[in-house]
């Protein structure tokens, strides 16, 4: 287990990465699934950053985890900011043509899809979400 | 991310390396915004790129939206991860992949 607690800022997103990165290397992680957590990070660290504190700023946890015998590293992002669960936004219609696409939505719709498992609960004030890859 | 710009004429090739994330992003855009004006053949040509998040979608989005009244445009040498990348998202049918 790896932890790092960064304010929650954009610019940390490459800590957060780099931070990862690292672990996941020790686990021999082939590298497009750690690219596509890396593509997570991106999402989520991002969103965090940029909505869970709109008064100001907070920190956020990350933390890294890994069960062997599952191959299957998480990833939990702990913050104390809006609640917000991100796996009950509405997918975007990726169906709709270049004149009505709309903003917003992909960033968690990517990550869902190159998941194998995400889970959000609230507790003692606190976002936690959880994503599972296994590697 | 690195950029490497190629301009013959009308056609101009960027040559992204990297990363486009939340961070890059913002850098192939400014580059986009002054270097489209004229243009009529974009080729961006991804084969050093590492990945894709949805802020570096956001600027493909708006390349090919500006590319549609004014020319081509066309996205080669894209990793696997970043195709299928493409694909969930829908971007291959909005998007001239080579």
């Amino acid at each position: 287990m790896k932890e790092l607690t960064v304010q929650a800022a954009l610019e940390n997103i490459p800590v957060v990465t780099a931070a990862m990165d690292e672990f996941l290397e020790a686990l021999d992680c082939p590298l497009k699934a750690q690219m596509q957590l890396d593509v997570a990070v991106d999402e989520l660290f991002g969103n965090i950053a940029q909505y869970a504190y709109p008064d100001g700023t907070g920190s956020v946890t990350v933390r890294f985890d890994h069960d062997e015998a599952a191959r299957m590293v998480s990833v939990t992002f702990v913050d104390s900011g809006v609640p917000f669960d991100p796996l009950k936004q509405r997918d975007p219609d990726v169906s709709l043509s270049i004149d009505d696409r709309k903003e917003g939505g992909l960033g968690i719709f990517m990550v869902k899809k190159t998941m194998d498992h995400m889970v959000y609960r609230h507790e003692d004030g606190c976002n936690l979400l959880t994503i599972y890859k296994r590697i | 991310m690195n950029i490497e710009s190629n301009k013959n004429g009308n056609a101009l090739t960027l040559a992204l390396e990297g990363r486009l994330d939340t961070i890059t992003a913002p850098q192939l855009e400014a580059t986009l915004k002054t270097a489209l004006p004229g243009v009529e053949a974009l080729v961006l040509d991804l084969g050093k790129l590492e990945y894709i998040s949805s802020a570096g979608l956001r600027v493909l989005l708006t390349a090919q939206k500006t590319m549609n009244k004014q020319g081509t445009m066309k996205v080669k040498n894209a990793n696997e991860m970043i195709l299928e990348i493409f694909e969930v998202t829908g971007f291959s049918d909005i998007l001239t992949i080579e």
